[in-house]
């Protein structure tokens, strides 16, 4: 889809709602949305979108908007669209409807991931959309188990007793592949096409989707507003967040950098890895850099790059 | 709308709210300390402003980016410039 095409449709998520300036959830949301053709049935799992986007009386949403709290928006989503199958089935709605729910990091990787998982395998026709910021940015920055190791974070802090976050990141991706679902993509705002063109692919696939999206937290990550979209382009280029999506079972690349830059280019402008700079910790970063040399060259392989 | 003042009779049951879209009505363009001035004709109409603003900002009218920033929501974050492959857009102190 071309973006000037794109832009001719109508806006779901409307300006005046209250996430921060440069904020990437919002850019991902509104993208997403985008792609869907019909009326949708949106709901947020606490986080930055779900309280920025409806502060009572207002909503930012062009669509029914359901709040959950921060262990539900799977199980919400799923029972609407059970609901909404049902009343179909008996004749009583013929319109037809997209279900999505929306996580941050936190609702998604952790808090959320039973009922996510439970939507999932019993196969709903929703999509999941994970906007990854890396922290409970909403709380105060604290880490989420999709957290980078060597991140400082409130509940991490880097200091004289460690060097910020201890542990590498769940890959959440890979743990939805494994559900067997019929989509599953991991995208970055930096190529707004590719994304909408997954959450298309996630909109119009016959059972459930999941799409993992990286989105710049200037707040959390310590970085200036403008470069957000900026740093997740480094991410893919530093290969931390790879783009890649498995369409039944059938693993694809999406973007392969022409240069495969070095971690540090990714590190380097973001606040909450200052100390990792720092000379004792050279190792560390070492060690980082080994760590994404070796999923980027798994993920090559699953893809058949290799 | 539920207004100030407003009693709870007023409120819809569930504390429902019954438009969509409303935040419009809520300014954030008080937000900003910078202001993206868009050159329309170094523009090339590429769209990656109107693609990456997070808060809907960048208006595009049949196809044409041209149109107008919305400056009752920008709230400043200077992506649109930041990003924009011609430089078109510059950043302006208010």
């Amino acid at each position: 889809m071309k973006l000037k095409e794109a832009a001719k449709k109508e806006e779901r998520l409307t300006g005046g709602h209250r996430l921060c300036s440069g904020c990437g959830a919002g850019t991902v949301a509104r993208l997403v949305m985008r792609a869907s053709d019909n009326p949708a049935v949106v709901g947020c799992a606490t986080g930055c979108l779900e309280v920025s986007t409806t502060i009572y009386p207002y909503t930012a949403w062009e669509d029914s908007f359901i709040h959950n709290a921060f262990e539900n928006v799977g199980a919400t989503i799923s029972g609407v669209e059970s609901a909404y199958r049902s009343l179909k089935k008996q004749g009583k709605m013929d319109e037809d409807f997209d279900f999505i729910a929306i996580g941050g990091d936190g609702g998604t990787y952790d808090i959320g991931f039973q009922s996510l998982s439970g939507a999932m395998e019993r196969g709903h026709d929703m999509v999941y959309l994970c906007y990854d910021n890396g922290a409970y940015m909403n709380t105060g920055i604290q880490r989420s188990s999709a957290t980078p190791k060597g991140a400082n974070t409130t509940t991490s802090p880097a200091g004289e007793v460690i060097p910020g976050k201890q542990q590498y990141r769940k890959e959440l991706t890979d743990i939805m592949a494994a559900h067997n679902i019929p989509y599953v993509a991991q995208a970055s705002p930096f190529k707004p096409q590719d994304l909408m063109k997954k959450a298309k692919k996630a909109f119009e696939v016959d059972g459930p989707a999941f799409i993992n999206v990286l989105a710049p937290c200037p707040r959390g990550w310590r970085s200036k507003a403008e470069e957000g979209i900026e740093l997740t382009k480094i991410a893919a280029d530093t290969c931390f967040w790879p783009l890649y999506e498995i369409e039944d079972g059938e693993w694809k690349l999406n973007y392969k950098p022409k240069n495969k830059k070095s971690i540090t280019e990714w590190l380097e402008p973001q606040g909450r890895f200052k100390h990792l700079f720092q000379e004792e910790n050279e190792a560390l970063v070492e060690e980082i850099q080994e760590h994404v040399d070796q999923r980027w060259n798994t993920i090559l392989n699953r893809c058949g790059e290799l | 709308m539920v207004k100030p003042g407003d009693g709870y009779k007023d409120i819809p049951k569930g504390g429902l709210i019954l438009e969509v879209g409303n935040a419009k009505s809520y300014k954030t363009g008080g937000w900003r300390t910078e202001r993206p001035i868009l050159d329309k004709e170094e523009c090339i109409n590429c769209h990656l402003c109107w693609a990456f603003c997070p808060d809907s900002s960048v208006l595009s009218e049949d196809g044409d980016v041209k149109a107008e920033i919305d400056y009752d929501h920008c709230k400043g974050c200077g992506i649109c410039a930041y990003e924009c492959p011609v430089n078109a857009i510059e950043m302006e102190k208010e």
